[in-house]
């Protein structure tokens, strides 16, 4: 199948992108990262730069590959990661624009690359659990009912990749840290330390520049992870409730 | 900072204040719709004169109106507030941008809000100024004076740019109300597998009634009086 692409330029943060177009003959069978590698691999044949995108485990569990595929965060494929999405989701002939993440908390460092060390830094706030090293306890130590460690672990899936801070209006980046917050928050073991970590973790988020939740939904329907909005309102609730209903004070860095 | 203006000025502390005043102008819409449509009994507006005269009489009333304003005034630059953050998040527009099934009012509540500021702009030079600073024609009922804002109402809604005026301020009410009312339990963080259809519901229901309830008057006014 013969492809028109559309991709961002960008030498830095501190230049002006723009828009290069590229032919690329693809197969269907391929996957869209592996799309991009056909077409740097020609590029590079004719001594062209390539285009630079980010990549690892093409698996769908890093979060690495991180674009906007025809104004869709990772594609037109719900709960698939650019690496997941196959060319037989395109048409023979058609034109796809690809575009990274546009957040300010997410600056350009080449082309689709982007630095989000902006979510690092919200869970070195206090997404971890503090604990002694030793010996592991036993596991069943601690019982926990199924329906909150199934709660958690849909809220653990969130593999960081900042999809819904690129889909959001503002980009907020409400749905990824609401996840962080409410897997740890919802397991006794990371109960412990909730009310400073809810409000750690907000206070880091708001410092790094995303832009306020407006409940628009967006963020829910483009995570590869389906992670639901539910967890943004838990987060509220808790930040809400660890400022006036705790003695935890957390200042602005 | 203290703790507490760390809060008001954190992101979740603005959508607070956004939902609280947000809840609040939403029941005193009913309040006022309520009150407002003893405009459509028929009697020459004595029902409506008599309601009117008591709402800018009575003290509790008249204190419960400074909530009202400031809970506005608190919604308009808290909004603004938003606004102004939210729009700087991103310095560049994606080239492409599609969102699958996203509520079109849930992305321009800044728009609509402003809209809705334009038409309450309007809204209270024609009734809330006259009633409060302008003279008005008074007309007795058991030998009591009152002020006749049922004629004042009467002959506004004869003017057919007014009476669009305020159906399209109400579409936009609707609009606004649509995504505010459900959004607002959202932020104070009432997500529930079991309520929140209800409220989704409850609000879609609101949204539509609500603002046709306004509409009706002028339009009523402009046909059948």
């Amino acid at each position: 199948m013969k492809l028109t692409l559309k991709i961002w330029k960008q030498a830095n943060n501190k230049t002006a992108g723009k828009f290069e177009t590229y032919p690329v003959e693809a197969d269907e069978h391929m996957s869209f990262l592996e799309m991009l590698d056909v077409l740097n691999e020609s590029l590079l044949t004719e001594k062209k730069e390539p285009v630079v995108f980010e990549h690892d485990c093409r698996e769908g569990i890093c979060g690495s590959c991180s674009m906007v595929i025809n104004g869709q965060p990772h594609g037109p494929n719900k709960g698939t990661t650019a690496c997941q999405l196959h060319m037989r989701s395109f048409k023979d002939g058609q034109t796809i624009t690809i575009e990274p993440w546009r957040a300010k908390a997410f600056p350009i460092v080449k082309d689709l690359v982007v630095d989000r060390s902006a979510f690092d830094r919200i869970i070195q706030a206090g997404g971890y659990i503090s604990v002694n090293t030793g010996q592991a306890q036993d596991g069943n130590a601690i019982p926990i009912e199924k329906g909150l460690a199934s709660e958690a672990m849909d809220a653990a899936t969130c593999i960081g990749c900042g999809a819904c801070v690129a889909a959001c209006p503002n980009a907020s980046a409400m749905l990824f840290t609401s996840a962080k917050v409410s897997h740890l928050g919802l397991m006794p073991q990371g109960e412990v330390e909730h009310t400073k970590r809810v409000q750690s973790m907000v206070t880091q988020m708001d410092t790094e520049g995303f832009g306020n939740c407006s409940n628009v939904g967006v963020c829910e329907a483009e995570c590869p992870k389906g992670i639901s909005i539910e967890n943004i309102a838990r987060m509220n609730r808790q930040y809400i409730g660890s400022v006036f209903g705790s003695a935890t004070k957390v200042e602005k860095a | 900072m203290s703790w507490i203006t760390n809060f008001l000025t954190s992101s979740i502390g603005r959508k607070l204040i956004m939902s609280l005043t947000g809840l609040f102008l939403i029941q005193f819409l009913l309040v006022h719709l309520i009150g407002n449509l003893q405009l459509l009994v028929d009697d020459g507006g004595e029902k409506f004169n008599l309601y009117a005269q008591f709402m800018t009489t009575n003290p509790i009333i008249k204190a419960t109106s400074i909530l009202l304003y400031s809970g506005i005034v608190l919604h308009i630059i808290q909004g603004l507030l938003i606004w102004k953050q939210n729009s700087g998040s991103r310095n560049t527009r994606y080239a492409v941008s599609k969102n699958p099934n996203v509520d079109f009012a849930s992305k321009n509540m800044g728009w609509l809000g402003t809209i809705i500021l334009v038409f309450l702009i309007l809204h209270l030079w024609q009734f809330w100024f006259k009633m409060k600073f302008g003279t008005m024609d008074m007309i007795p009922y058991e030998g009591v004076e009152v002020k006749n804002l049922y004629a004042l109402v009467a002959a506004t809604f004869k003017n057919p740019f007014y009476v669009i005026a305020y159906v399209i301020g109400m579409i936009v009410v609707g609009l606004h109300l649509k995504h505010g009312f459900q959004s607002s339990f959202q932020t104070l963080g009432l997500n529930h597998k079991k309520y929140t259809p209800l409220i989704k519901g409850l609000g879609s229901i609101y949204s539509i009634l609500v603002p046709l309830g306004f509409a009706i008057i002028p339009i009523y006014f402009y046909f059948f009086r």
